[in-house]
């Protein structure tokens, strides 16, 4: 590879990001990419279309640059025309030759292939039936690149929620205030709200908007199914204060389902088998085993009338310890749900 | 002339590329070293062809070892170019589009770098990507569990996997399994394999698993049997899944979870508390409905069917006997 020592361009260009391996990954597709696009590519252009940075693609080429057929002539060496992108006179369009052995990408790999594969399956869940042939030509094509598509099944999407989801997005980027019909399970009411969109978040297998809420003058989050209705407003959001403050840090969905400690209350609850799922779903402070299939389990509660549906729907695997008053509560309610049973015979019982 | 330790690695990694992929035959070792690697001590040389080689590898090259000659020892390496190259695909312009949707889909680091990768791969084919031309809903795919990435590799690569599961009962043991799949299921993701120590077809929820996957052997170790449809399997065994339908009677303005994709709602009818303030809804759910229901308390009684009421009456009366 002497040949090419003599020009001023050496090997001795920084990689850049990632180090050997990925700059071997790029150049990969860099030649190819040009190959494919003989009338020539500007510098811009392919940093945009390869999502690399420009400098970095310069730096890639001249690796290139010190490549080729393993004889050491300057023959078996790549082109790359260096002039047209370092000279004053250069015309900024990116030029290889002589490497025709690389024109072809390199083949996806399993992962590669199933990320593709499954991003796509799960679009044709949430497509209309017109989309969704689209996206099994699609597919059909793509299937071929991978050796062995891997059986990775990501489910059915449910498509009016994917479609909230996309107008909710809509709304977030442009700024619109949205009214929408929201159902709050713990109360078991149906309320109608305008709210200022900060940003959709996912947490624990479901999808949240976060929101200035007008209605509680603050910033409340919505879990989207339990959204019935929505609508996007002419109105534009109203920036206030708290909004601008939930702006700023880029908050995970856990960080901002938590609950602080102010406005909460402390309950101990304990659980048998049937309720062990309880800490794996909801945020808890501790678990103690507590005997054989019993645990112990510490949470923060922001709604009493939440605490007493789940304790309910977890019967008999499930007691409130502390606090008292809200074991009792959850014993009326108990109480009073027999009693309707009572009052109504069902069928085959007059 | 002075070389920067990565500049130089990666033209020698891609010189062996080049030097492998444009020979027909396996290339001899030595000639290997004494093009790309001179002036290297026997030990130095061997531990950096063999990095080079992973590295190689471990973007997806394909590098085959054999030998020109059976009684020639020294081994020789090549790179296949059917192998090596992808294939020729041709989008059409709406196809297109929805292939560059793709990139959006996944909240999910390693994943949505994997898909990236893909579409640049893509790209260089020549295939011109450009999502500008569709009106789609964007789908999201996250998967939190920690478990996630190292069983996808070990899906993708069928190797065998070792982790610690905790079941619902609660204690945690350590498993053995083949995957055969990785599945999303009413919002959640599981592993469907074979279990190795109880020699059956098991599911795992991923949410369960407990500390580090590890693998145990090769990659490509298995094969998955033939007909095996992981949706189905999981379907199976995460639990039956039986329509049911219902009638109950609910407070009006209460059972906003059941009025939801109710079949009907009839209001104006008696209710336990003597008044006509209650609405008869029908509805159809799948699987055991008895804990939802059970979750508004007083505002719902159950009509029918006769198992659901008196399941849901047991509960109850078991919880105020105090025993959980």
């Amino acid at each position: 590879m002497t040949a090419r020592a003599s020009k001023s361009v050496g090997a001795s260009k920084p990689a850049g990001a990632g180090g050997a391996r990925e700059q071997v990954a790029r150049l990969l597709a860099l030649v190819p990419y040009l190959y494919a696009r003989p009338e020539g590519v500007t510098l811009e252009q392919a940093a945009s279309d390869l999502q690399v940075p420009g400098a970095q693609l310069v730096a890639d080429l001249k690796v290139l640059f010190m490549c080729g057929l393993p004889g050491g002539y300057p023959d078996d060496l790549i082109d790359v025309d260096l002039d047209a992108l370092e000279a004053a006179e250069g015309d900024g369009v990116l030029r290889v030759s002589n490497a025709d052995y690389l024109a072809r990408p390199l083949r996806l790999t399993a992962t590669e292939a199933s990320a593709l594969i499954v991003a796509l399956r799960a679009l044709r869940g949430g497509a209309s039936a017109e989309t969704a042939e689209v996206v099994d030509r699609a597919l059909a094509k793509l299937e071929i690149t991978a050796a062995e598509a891997a059986p990775i099944d990501p489910g059915e999407t449910d498509a009016e929620l994917a479609a909230l989801r996309t107008m909710l997005e809509d709304a977030v980027r442009e700024g619109h205030q949205v009214e929408l019909t929201y159902w709050v399970p713990s109360r078991d009411e149906e309320s109608l709200r305008v709210v200022d969109p900060i940003a959709l978040l996912s947490s624990g297998g479901f999808d949240y908007l976060d929101a200035y809420c007008h209605e509680a003058e603050a910033p409340r989050t919505f879990r989207l199914d339990r959204i019935h209705h929505a609508r996007i407003r002419e109105s534009a959001i109203q920036p206030d204060e708290a909004t601008a403050q939930r702006r700023t840090p880029a908050r995970s969905g856990e960080q901002l389902l938590a609950l602080s400690p102010e406005e909460a209350t402390a309950v101990t609850l304990e659980i048998g088998p049937g309720a062990r799922w309880v800490p794996d779903y909801y945020p808890v402070e501790a678990v103690r085993e507590n005997g054989p299939e019993r645990w112990e389990v510490d949470l923060l509660v922001a709604d009493p009338q939440w605490l007493t549906r789940l304790v309910l729907r977890l019967a008999p695997d499930a007691r409130v310890l502390r606090p008292t008053w809200l074991a009792d509560r959850v014993r009326t309610e108990s109480a009073a749900t027999l009693a309707g049973y009572d009052a109504i015979p069902g069928p085959g019982r007059p | 002339m002075s070389l920067a330790p990565v500049g130089a690695k990666s033209e020698r990694l891609l010189n062996l590329l080049i030097m492998l992929l444009v020979q027909r035959h396996y290339v001899p070792k030595e000639k290997i070293r004494s093009i790309l690697y001179p002036d290297m001590g026997d030990e130095a040389f061997e531990k950096m062809f063999e990095r080079d080689k992973e590295e190689l590898r471990s973007l997806g090259v394909p590098i085959e070892v054999g030998s020109l000659d059976p009684l020639f020892e020294e081994p020789g390496y090549r790179i296949r170019r059917d192998q090596f190259a992808l294939p020729e695909v041709q989008l059409e312009p709406d196809e297109s589009a929805v292939v560059s949707l793709a990139a959006k889909v996944w909240e999910h680091a390693r994943l949505a770098g994997a898909t990236a990768e893909a579409l640049r791969k893509l790209k260089a084919s020549g295939q011109e990507l450009d999502e500008s031309a569709l009106q789609i809903a964007q789908a999201h795919l996250m998967a939190e569990e920690p478990s996630f990435d190292a069983l996808w590799e070990a899906t993708c690569e069928r190797a065998q996997v070792r982790f610690g599961y905790r079941r619902a009962g609660g204690e945690s043991t350590v498993r053995n399994v083949q995957p055969w799949g990785v599945v999303r299921y009413s919002g959640r993701w599981y592993l469907v394999g074979w279990d190795l120590d109880r020699s059956e077809e098991r599911v795992f929820r991923l949410s369960r698993v407990q500390g580090a996957v590890r693998r145990i052997g090769k990659p490509g170790a298995y094969r998955i049997p033939d007909g095996v449809e992981v949706r189905e399997v999981a379907k199976r065994l995460a639990g039956p899944r039986t329509q049911t339908e219902v009638t109950v009677l609910a407070r009006s303005g209460s059972g906003y979870g059941l009025r939801r994709g109710a079949t009907s709602v009839e209001p104006g009818q008696a209710g336990p508390d003597g008044t006509a303030d209650w609405d008869l809804i029908t509805l159809t759910r799948t699987g055991n409905p008895v804990s939802e229901l059970l979750g508004y308390g007083a505002d719902v009684v159950v009509l029918e069917p006769a198992e659901v009421r008196s399941e849901l009456r047991q509960r109850l009366t078991a919880s105020l006997e105090g025993t959980p």
